[in-house]
């Protein structure tokens, strides 16, 4: 089953043509990574399926985007519904200047939950989901600013997760981690392919072969190959892409 | 050789601007050595008013009275010397004017000739009498004697209620009801320009399609440069008689007004700081909280507002000070009593507006002149301390990020 | 389906917010409703009165009748007077800040003063002003008295018009202007400054207006209450457009007769900061679009 599903969509900002038909289907529980040259447009699509890219000034976006066989360019849906059932966690670590709990519990309270135990519960819940929980469980009420860059990213993640998305969206989520906090990432996001759509960004070859099922080669904002994983780095049918994986550009 | 000229050159404008860049720093040296120079002047000066005489008889044991305590008597609340450490006895009251109940004119003469002979004896008869006269007419061989006034204490200075700087025999210089006045408009300023202010703020930085931001923003800036005049005259043909209108006064000069024109000068400071403030957030912070599934208002008041509060306390900070320190403004709308204000429907004075008022009647060296001088050190002190709080949030800020 | 649907949650969630933006937009528009009443007001109000004779003949019939010609001359001696005496030392002293100080305690100083004197209210500059220009000095209440008290006033934002300008060049021209062995002076005059000028100049157009319509600090150093003629000499009284406007409102002969005059005055007071404001911005587009085409 399809959980992201996209029929020519382009994508303009002002004048300049960002994405340029890009059809493609993410499967349900499983986790997609996207590659490619920096600038090609990995993260404007990534932002779509959210619809981060409302924020931008002079951005048109054509074609359509279903998540979970909903068009969520419709005009009848909600943003904010929608960006609760697709997670993102982001390049940079940004955590609120809060404390860990409430950094957790935010995605609850600005979705109307009220309920005490049912946020202390979820947040002890995410936070052990994310990995985290062992190391900041004695120190929740203090600031998440406390915390190393690994821990960051990883309580972002807890964040995300802590609202139950059926999508997960990551881009680059391990560019500015160390080897250690990456490898722990990585770990973090096979485990969670259990119950989450995955699509996650990278600029790293090997991690897009570790973690991922599927990947999506992007070139110049179009979609140039996809296939699995193992295929698509064994045996590239394109000669771009080719010359990608072995490192002759990008 | 060429080049020994040009390291001078060099090291001419260095000099130059270096001098030039110190020019602030001794500005604010000569302010505040000139402004305390004459303002603690008033500590030592005797609050008699100006070329008058305060006599009792020489057996009087009372020598010194304070300048409260000869208003007290002069206004006949004081009636009796023991009340001031004297003996118990009716305080009789004796001033220049009364001088024909005692005498005829040729006793005293057609110009005043025998004058000083006359209240010389009086003040020698009267063991009771407490007198006030030029001191033109002191006799040579007066033998009354002179009351001295104490000086003027610190703690008379701020926490007195009475500021009659001119008044006869001796003059009042407490400032507590300007004191008070000042904080009072400004504080009533506020209470106006915050509201209104933080939410023009929130909404040209978060809500405003770009368009109407840029129409919004010139306006905005245009209201920080009209002269403070203009708005004091705004207040006065408009406001005032609206105030006096609405609420049925005798007078609309009262401490709304001026904290309504206050207000209004107070907010393109308010709106333009903490605007700035909000849009230093990282764009970071508010995409996580949308992707979060938070709405704008729920990203501005659980993100926004909580990251850019250093800010937005310095706004609210410096729109005091603009206000604590607006001069014009305020003389013109708020009608100058120097009572302590109960409500905001009542005239009231401040600090600046008594110092632009006053100054240009005050003789330059006497006490008034110099009390004036103590206001500015006052006003100077409260805004130093307002500049250095705003120095502390925003070194504050620097450090937490 | 999670979403597409939608909950109760967000219902409320998005009254809240309808709310909130409602009250906001409302509140500022109050804001500009309530300048634009301001301006309309004395702009309506003070056309009418507005003539060339207004503007160029002496008042009459104790002040209500007549012009503000020497008004208006004598805020044109105290704006020039003042900018020639900041101009200069406040774009030096903040070419000092950002260029020359090194880190010390002494920069930390001088910056830490430049802001306290940025706070000072006005009616301290003026009591300053008497003191030191008026009695200490001597030049008595003069042109020259009222320059320096209102060019003091300038200076702390001359001063941080011309470090913010400075700030927003790269450092890299800096460095590339050195590294081709110019001095450091040569490297401020020749490449810095041309780049910072139209920020400066800028910001220095928008502190005249601010300049022409201060008050109290000329209130004990120069400006005189009724004097139908022009100043002759730097050490001659003036009258000033701020403060006539002051005596003519509050304590002039006949304060009913005079509100025409003061509707005028107040027009002339309000077109200057307005064209001071239309021409920074003016200049503000005319020099971006120059440094495009650049
Ligand atoms: N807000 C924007 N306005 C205009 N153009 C933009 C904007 N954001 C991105 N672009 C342009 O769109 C193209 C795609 O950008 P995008 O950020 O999606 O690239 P990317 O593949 O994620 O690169 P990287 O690997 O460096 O993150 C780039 O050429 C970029 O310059
Ligand atoms: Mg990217």
């Amino acid at each position: 089953m399809n959980s992201v599903e996209t029929k020519d969509v382009h994508l303009y900002y002002g004048d300049f043509h960002a994405l340029k038909g890009i059809t493609m289907a993410m499967k349900k529980n499983q986790v997609t990574a996207f590659i490619g040259p920096s600038g090609c447009g990995k993260s404007t699509y990534l932002r779509c399926f959210n619809r981060m890219n409302d924020l931008i000034d002079g951005v048109k976006i054509e074609g359509d985007i279903l998540i979970d066989g909903v068009d969520i360019y419709k005009t009848n849906i909600q943003v904010d519904d929608l960006r609760k059932h697709v997670g993102m966690v982001f390049q940079k670590p940004n955590p609120f200047p809060k404390s860990i709990f409430e950094n957790v519990a935010y995605g609850l309270r600005v979705n109307g939950t009220k309920d005490k135990a049912f946020i202390e519960e979820r947040v002890e819940r995410s936070l052990k989901q994310a990995a985290l929980w062992d190391e900041v469980k004695d120190k929740l009420k203090k600031s998440a600013f406390e915390l190393s860059g690994g821990q960051q990213q990883r309580l972002c993640i807890a964040r995300a997760l802590a609202i139950e998305p059926s999508v997960l969206l990551m881009d680059e989520p391990t560019s500015a981690l160390d080897p250690l906090s990456t490898a722990k990432t990585e770990e973090l996001i096979h485990q969670l392919k259990e119950n989450y759509t995955i699509v996650i960004v990278t600029h790293n070859m090997q991690q897009a072969g570790r973690v991922s099922d599927y990947t999506a080669f992007f070139y110049l904002g179009e979609l140039v190959e996809y296939a699995k994983t193992k295929t698509l780095f064994t045996n590239p049918k394109d000669q771009r892409t080719q010359n990608y994986i072995t490192g002759r550009f990008g | 050789m060429k080049r020994y000229f040009h390291n001078l050159g060099e090291k001419l404008i260095e000099g130059l601007i270096t001098i030039s860049g110190t020019v602030t720093s001794i500005t604010v040296l000569l302010i505040v050595f000139f402004l305390f120079k004459e303002g603690l002047g008033i500590f030592s000066q005797s609050p008699v008013a100006e070329g008058s005489v305060i006599a009792v008889h020489q057996n009087n044991p009372v020598k010194e009275l304070k300048a409260a305590e000869v208003k007290e008597i002069f206004d006949q609340n004081i009636t009796n010397w023991k009340e001031v450490g004297g003996p118990n006895a009716p305080i009789k009251l004796f001033s220049i004017d009364d001088i024909t109940d005692y005498y005829t004119e040729e006793q005293i003469g057609a110009n005043f000739e025998h004058l000083p002979q006359r209240l010389n004896e009086l003040v020698a008869q009267e063991p009771n009498m407490l007198a006030f006269f030029p001191e033109e007419y002191l006799a040579k061989d007066f033998k009354g004697h002179r009351i001295e006034l104490a000086n003027v204490s610190l703690g008379d200075f701020l926490l007195g209620r009475q500021w009659y700087p001119t008044i006869q025999p001796a003059v009042q210089l407490g400032v507590l009801s300007l004191i008070l006045g000042t904080l009072w408009v400004s504080l009533g300023a506020i209470l106006i320009a915050l509201p209104l202010g933080l939410a023009s703020a929130i909404y040209l930085a978060e809500i405003a399609n770009p368009k109407v931001r840029n129409i919004l923003k010139p306006v905005i800036e245009l209201l920080a440069g009209i002269p403070s005049v203009v708005y004091g005259f705004f207040g006065l043909v408009v406001i005032v008689p609206l105030i006096q209108d609405v609420f049925g006064l005798p007078v609309g000069e009262t401490a709304l007004a001026g904290s309504i024109v206050l207000g209004i000068m107070a907010l393109p400071t308010i709106i333009s700081v903490s605007e700035d403030a909000m849009r230093t957030t990282p764009r970071a912070m508010k995409e996580a909280s949308l992707a979060l599934g938070a709405n704008k208002w729920q990203t501005i008041y659980k993100v926004i507002i909580p990251y850019s509060i250093s800010g937005i306390s310095t706004a609210a900070i410096l729109g005091i000070g603009r206000a604590i320190g607006e001069t014009m403004a305020v003389l013109m709308v708020t009608g100058n009593a120097s009572v302590i204000p109960h409500t905001f429907l009542e005239p009231v004075r401040t600090i600046p507006a008594t110092i632009a008022a006053e100054l240009g009647e005050a003789p330059q060296g006497g006490i008034h002149y110099q009390a004036l001088f103590a206001l500015g050190c006052i006003l100077f002190l409260m805004t130093l301390a307002i500049n250095l709080t705003v120095d502390f949030v925003s070194a504050k800020k620097k450090e937490n990020r | 389906m999670a979403f597409g649907t939608t909950s109760s949650s967000h219902k409320s969630k998005h009254l809240a917010q309808s709310a909130a933006f409602f009250i906001f937009r409302l509140l500022s528009f109050s804001v500009v409703a309530i300048l634009l009443v301001i301006l309309g007001f004395i702009l309506v109000q003070g056309i009418s009165v507005i003539s060339w004779e207004f503007l160029t003949e002496m008042p009459r019939e104790g002040m209500t009748e007549g012009g503000i010609f020497p008004a208006l001359v004598g805020t044109l001696c105290l704006v020039a007077g003042s900018m020639l005496f900041a101009f200069p030392i406040g774009i030096l002293s903040g070419i000092y800040i950002h260029e020359y100080a090194k880190d010390s305690w002494f920069k930390r100083f001088v910056k830490l003063m430049t802001n306290n004197l940025a706070g000072v209210p006005s009616i301290v500059f003026g009591l300053f002003g008497m003191t030191l220009f008026v009695n200490q000095f001597g030049f008595g209440d003069s042109i020259l008295a009222g320059s320096l008290t209102l060019g003091l006033l300038a200076l702390p934002v001359v001063i941080r018009t011309t470090e913010e300008s400075l700030k927003a060049i790269d450092d890299s021209f800096r460095i590339g202007s050195l590294a081709l062995g110019a001095t450091k002076w040569q490297t401020v005059s020749r490449v810095v400054l041309p780049m910072a000028f139209p920020n400066i100049i800028t910001g220095l157009i928008l502190s005249i207006g601010r300049v022409s319509g201060e008050t109290a600090p000329i209130l004990f150093t120069v400006a005189a209450y009724f004097l139908p003629k022009l100043p002759t000499s730097i050490f001659d009284q003036v009258m000033a457009l701020p403060y006539h406007l002051y005596v003519i409102s509050t304590s002039g002969t006949n304060i009913e007769a005079s509100r025409a005059m003061a509707y005028g005055t107040a027009f002339v007071l309000i077109l200057i900061v307005l064209l001071a404001n239309l021409l920074a911005n003016w200049l503000r587009r005319y020099f971006g679009k120059k440094v495009k085409m650049n």
